[in-house]
């Protein structure tokens, strides 16, 4: 026993070392594996309140290219506005809106890393959710994927584990939307079947296999594409409309029927 | 002996601030984000007990997670330097450690750069083999290691010679 003691104080330093490497490694491969653990993200209180002090400042700077953004924005909406007939003011009733959208902002934005989070000033209070998805006026960002009480963290499309669905713009032929680290203006679509005729220019939007985004979201366009090792499907390099280092104004989506759908999906897949 | 726990709270303080703030933003050149948090470990007094120091670069790295959502790889990072630092500073310092009066300020030019320069090679090269995780992307890592390593050394230089103390 003794020497058990002994042993243990002559290594104290090691020994905590091997133990709180223990507990940092954990995390790690926890945070890789599943879903971040609950607390420890940029949405908790403490590093929200830090970074969105810091965006109060910082904000001043952008606001007349962001301004712009907007004005650009609304010039388009305007111009759908204008051609579209005039509907029925019943129809003018939101409560039978499939999709709610929420405006926001980026208070931390990040694309070098492997994983990249976004952390939006918006949470539970203003009823944003797990699952939510994200975008910008030029196109999609990603999906929010915690919320604290007034913040929220987005698992942006520049990170490994993102996986969108999406399609060629026009057509029915989807595939799935990752991002292979390398470069933030490029994410590449895979999955789409050799016999697609394809043409560098063409445009990438959302699918309609999901249940976080509304179909036809613009995602960017073909940069190049070449066949994969199985020669079956094409490995699409895709140049994104947004420039994903300049993030301000975001508006993330609610689709009210997800609830339902999953339901639906989920006795289906009990059934069988 | 209160005045050195002050000053080393404030200097974690300012360092995360920093960190989070301007450095983890600036992605010079799309990748280089300098970690110069590590001058926590620098500056730390050379005669401290290990144990302690153990505990704060895991707070230290942690701190800087949470900000990052990088969970636990700035932790492990900065944990592994702060256990590798002794043998360092033997391998740098030699002899002259052994004295009563050493102090970093007192040390050469050449020592003082190889120290930070061996911090910062076992920080960012533990950092970035979790960050990639597969030896497959080896040549990756290193690239990573040594472009963001060079910034980082920059950095921690030009901050250690803004806050260098005046005296002697």
């Amino acid at each position: 026993m003794q020497r058990i003691i002994n042993f243990i104080l002559r290594n104290k330093t090691s020994l905590l070392y091997l133990f709180l490497l223990l507990i940092g490694l954990v995390l790690t491969i926890q945070n890789n594996t599943y879903h971040r653990t609950r607390y420890f993200n940029s949405a908790n209180w403490l590093s929200g309140s830090v970074y969105s002090a810091s965006a109060s400042v910082t904000d001043y700077f952008g606001l007349y290219s962001e301004n712009q953004k907007l004005a650009e924005e609304n010039r388009r909406l305007r111009q759908l506005l204008i051609n579209t007939p005039a509907v029925d003011s019943t129809a003018l009733d939101t409560a039978g809106l499939t999709y709610e959208v929420f405006a926001a902002q980026v208070i931390k934005n990040s694309y070098s890393q492997a994983n990249n989070y976004i952390t939006i000033n918006k949470g539970a209070r203003d009823s944003i959710q797990q699952d939510m998805g994200v975008i910008t006026p030029l196109g999609i960002l990603g999906i929010v994927e915690r919320s604290s009480a007034n913040f929220a963290s987005v698992q942006s499309i520049l990170n490994t584990r993102s996986n969108i669905n999406a399609k060629i713009a026009g057509t029915d032929y989807f595939g799935s939307l990752t991002w292979n680290r390398k470069d933030f203006r490029f994410a590449q679509l895979e999955d789409i079947p050799r016999l697609v005729p394809l043409r560098a220019g063409d445009t990438i939007v959302t699918g309609a296999m999901s249940s976080i985004f509304p179909e036809g979201i613009p995602i960017g366009t073909i940069h190049s594409f070449d066949l994969n090792e199985s020669n079956s499907f094409y490995h699409i390099e895709v140049r994104l409309f947004n420039d994903m280092t300049n993030l301000r104004q975001v508006y993330v989506i609610r689709n009210r029927f997800r609830p339902e759908l999953l339901q639906l999906e989920s006795e289906i897949s009990d059934e069988q | 002996m209160n005045n050195s726990i002050l000053v080393g709270i404030l200097r974690f303080a300012g360092l995360v601030l920093l960190q989070v703030l301007i450095f983890s933003r600036m992605n010079f050149l799309g990748q280089i984000n300098p970690m110069v948090y590590i001058l926590f470990l620098y500056w730390y007094p050379v005669r401290e007990n290990r144990t302690a120091l153990l505990g704060i670069a895991f707070l230290l790295g942690f701190a800087v997670d949470l900000f990052t959502d990088s969970l636990a790889m700035h932790t492990v990072a900065s944990l592994t330097a702060a256990y590798f630092r002794p043998a360092i500073m033997r391998f740098v310092f030699g002899v002259n450690l052994e004295f009563q009066n050493f102090r970093l300020s007192a040390s050469t030019r050449v020592q003082k750069v190889t120290f930070l320069a061996l911090l910062i090679g076992i920080h960012h090269l533990v950092f970035y083999t979790l960050e990639i995780f597969s030896l497959t992307n080896l040549l990756l890592i290193l690239k990573r290691v040594v472009l963001n390593g060079l910034g980082t050394f920059v950095f921690a230089l030009l901050l250690s010679s803004l806050f260098a103390r005046q005296r002697e």
